[in-house]
């Protein structure tokens, strides 16, 4: 009797959120899936069903492989770039004593809470293409030249876009290692340096392992997060057909009337990310380690 | 223990309940007033052919666009006189990003009774409206009478703008877009720069080359453009002005062999010379966020000419310029069987199919040719077609409005729309996105025009006639 009220309840806690979740998640996916097989104006009342064509067509579309090269592009360079980093400079702020820890955490994480628009405007004048450009000019001072980089145009571009992507994402993982890191005891530290293991040693061995599940949780959010991002910054930094990424297209298929179409293309790109995702998961698998 | 629990039943049943009520609430549309205004109708001049007035206000959708930041307000003034003259409640929804804002309810099927929003623009709002024939006919517009006055609207429109496929995009004679605000689109320069040098603006193509040649010596660079986006009123008006009338109008319909031509040739390499003359820094610029700094090399005297339209001047009234600076304004050199000319860029308000107030939207369409609110709109320096709206102009743009009087050929109409294919490319991505690469040079003129030859057979197949 008592389990059965419990159950109820328990059962009633949860039906908000699956419910939402529902309605909000389950259904727009199955929708997605739905409307790749139409082919319909975004306004129209009115749709046709074209079978597998929106998918045959996409396949043969160059500009739609292009995007999603970029978007691989990013996803490797950016994730290898923001993670090397996001790490170094979490054990190096836990591990080491530094001053301003605090300071450095705020500004490395400052980035992660600005609109993207905001971040547009703080790389316009980064990348202003003339020696006035941040860039530039820190380069012109070094060299005794004027060295005047096109950021944002080809051959550059793609560049651009993974500086200001690792910029943007490092001080939320910085953040997120750190909080697992200060949870390794000191004391395996202090042991392992009485048994001689320097800092590099300590690193490899202690740290990494120990903190090798939130590495592989943080991955697979870092992956998804980034076709959204990637699609944002191309949105709001460059010129469009640039450097398209996967959504980009998808968008510019929608705006031109095309929406089974853009449609078809989300659902490669929903299996691309729940694919690699599923990929990198395993790829990452090791035993885990109990402190 | 017991109460404890019933309690805790109690609250979370409550929060599932208020959460679903929040989300259940949002699509559900207004209009269920249970008092509607009551007869505001007294106002009205109890013309009997002036259709009902409507329960409750009219939906009006704009674009907030340069001419309401010269003068905010704009817009409200606009539809309070509508208002005051008809009787008719206007809700007004006035942005800049119109598109993201009425889209997601329009997909949900509410309609506003009236949208402001031109062809051209990024998101293609309203040329998925045409491509999907979702746009009432409005032609009946034209014989009405405006409200308030006596005069109907085609007697006070300008002729020509009625008629080529930016307002009758099915060429069937029906007319679906009402020609709003238009503006003379042109090459835009420093005046005082050519004084200053002795240089005269150049009536040919020839000329063009050796004064880009000159300038290039003092460090100036001959063109440069905000946004690929803006080689839509550049290039048809290259087509007229190199081809002639005949030409521009089979090039907009895609007419079979048309890129193969001696003239589409004399076009193509126009284009890419002027690719090779163009400022380098551009297509790093030439993007929404930073489009502003090109238009800047025009008044830092970096480069010498950019394609625009009448409403830079007042887009880049607080921008720092040389001493000396004028704007100066010339149409596009002729050359083979063509004329000098400038496009006449028109932004169009149209009524979606599936409003609700069809016959209060056509008279708000009416209402916009009246004097009283051409008057409030040429506070904001926005000109309609109306017959002798350019009297009344004043400084820079009454030098620009004349620039018809001085010989250019206006060019009106675009590309003709086409019906959605998947695979192929929107106008903008097939014909002008690429001039981006044609400058940083990861793409060649020959490539360029082979992949138009190649889009532009499909975009004749999927015409959209009736």
């Amino acid at each position: 009797m008592r389990s059965k009220g419990r159950s109820r309840f328990i059962a009633l806690c949860v039906a908000p959120a699956t419910i939402l979740f529902f309605l909000f998640m389950v259904m727009p996916t199955i929708n997605v899936f739905r409307m790749s097989l139409f082919e319909r104006g975004a306004y129209s009342p009115t749709e046709t069903f074209v079978g597998m064509n929106n998918f045959k067509v996409l396949l043969k579309d160059t500009k739609f492989i292009t995007s999603m090269q970029n978007t691989i592009l990013l996803i490797v360079t950016v994730t290898i770039i923001t993670f090397f980093f996001a790490i170094v400079f979490a054990a190096i702020l836990t591990r080491e004593k530094i001053k301003g820890q605090n300071f450095f955490r705020i500004v490395f994480y400052i980035p992660n809470i600005l609109s993207i628009v905001v971040i547009a405007g703080i790389f316009s004048a980064i990348y202003k293409p003339d020696t006035t450009g941040m860039l530039n000019n820190i380069f012109t001072f070094f060299a005794g030249r004027n060295i005047e980089i096109l950021w944002k145009t080809q051959p550059m571009v793609i560049v651009s876009i993974i500086i200001a992507m690792v910029w943007q994402a490092i001080g939320y993982y910085m953040v997120m290692y750190m909080a697992s890191m200060s949870a390794v005891p000191a004391s395996l530290y202090e042991s392992a340096g009485l048994d001689g293991a320097g800092r590099l040693t300590q690193f490899f061995q202690l740290t990494l392992p120990l903190i090798w599940t939130n590495i592989r949780t943080t991955l697979t959010f870092f992956i998804i997060s980034t076709i959204n991002m990637a699609f944002l910054f191309v949105k709001s930094m460059v010129a469009p057909g640039m450097a398209d990424v996967g959504l980009s297209f998808m968008y510019a298929q929608k705006d031109a009337g095309l929406y089974g179409y853009s449609m078809a293309a989300g659902v490669i790109i929903f299996l691309f990310s729940f694919l690699l995702s599923a990929l990198v998961n395993k790829v990452t698998q090791r035993e885990v380690l109990e402190m | 223990m017991k109460m404890k629990k019933t309690l805790s039943l109690l609250l979370a049943s409550a929060l599932s309940l208020s959460l679903l009520a929040g989300c259940g609430g949002a699509p559900q549309t207004p209009p269920a007033q249970s008092n509607p205004p009551v007869n505001n109708s007294g106002s009205s001049q109890g013309d009997a052919s002036t259709p009902e007035t409507p329960a409750g206000p009219i939906k009006v959708a704009a674009l907030s666009s340069g001419y309401e930041t010269t003068y905010p307000g704009m817009w409200k003034e606009v539809c309070d006189a509508f208002t005051a003259e008809t009787g008719i409640e206007v809700e007004l929804i006035l942005e800049k990003n119109l598109e993201d804002v009425i889209g997601p309810s329009m997909q949900g099927g509410d309609f506003p009774d009236a949208i402001l929003c031109a062809t051209g623009r990024e998101k293609g709002l309203t040329e998925q409206f045409i491509k999907d024939k979702l746009i009432a006919d409005i032609t009946d517009v034209l014989s009405m009478t405006v409200p308030g006055e006596s005069a109907t609207v085609s007697s006070k429109l300008v002729p020509g703008f009625v008629g080529t496929n930016v307002t009758n995009p099915y060429d069937d004679g029906k007319t679906y877009l009402a020609p709003m605000f238009y503006s003379p689109c042109g090459l835009f320069y420093n005046a005082g720069l050519f004084q200053e040098k002795g240089w005269t603006v150049p009536t040919t193509w020839d000329q063009m080359w050796e004064l880009g040649d000159k300038a290039k010596a003092e460090g100036i660079d001959l063109f440069t453009y905000p946004t690929t986006g803006y080689f839509d009123t550049f290039f048809p008006t290259l087509l007229y002005s190199v081809g002639g009338p005949d030409f521009f109008n089979k090039a907009m319909n895609y007419a079979e062999g048309v890129w193969d031509t001696d003239e589409a040739k004399q076009c193509f390499d126009v284009m890419s010379k002027l690719a090779s003359y163009t400022a380098k820094v551009t297509p790093a610029q030439a993007n929404d966020s930073d489009f502003t700094q090109n238009q800047q090399l025009i008044l830092d005297n970096k480069a010498l000419f950019m394609p625009n339209g009448t409403w830079i001047v007042g887009e880049m009234a607080d921008a720092p310029r040389k001493d000396g600076f004028a704007w100066g304004m010339c149409a596009l050199p002729g050359g083979g069987s063509g004329t000098s000319a400038s496009y006449c860029w028109l932004e169009q308000i149209w009524i979606p199919s599936g409003a609700a107030n069809i016959d209060a939207g056509k008279q708000f369409v009416a209402f916009m040719y009246s004097d009283k609110a051409a008057e409030i709109f040429a506070k904001g320096g926005a000109a309609q077609p109306i017959t002798g709206i350019t009297d009344g102009m004043e400084g820079d743009n009454k030098i620009f409005y004349s620039i018809y009087d001085n010989g250019a050929s206006a060019v009106m109409g675009g590309f003709a729309a086409y019906a959605s294919v998947a695979g192929l490319g929107s106008v903008r991505e097939v014909f002008f996105d690429p001039f981006n690469n044609l400058v940083n040079g990861s793409l060649t003129a020959d490539q360029w025009v082979e992949s138009i030859k190649a889009a532009s057979d499909q975009m004749r197949a999927n015409l959209l006639t009736e």
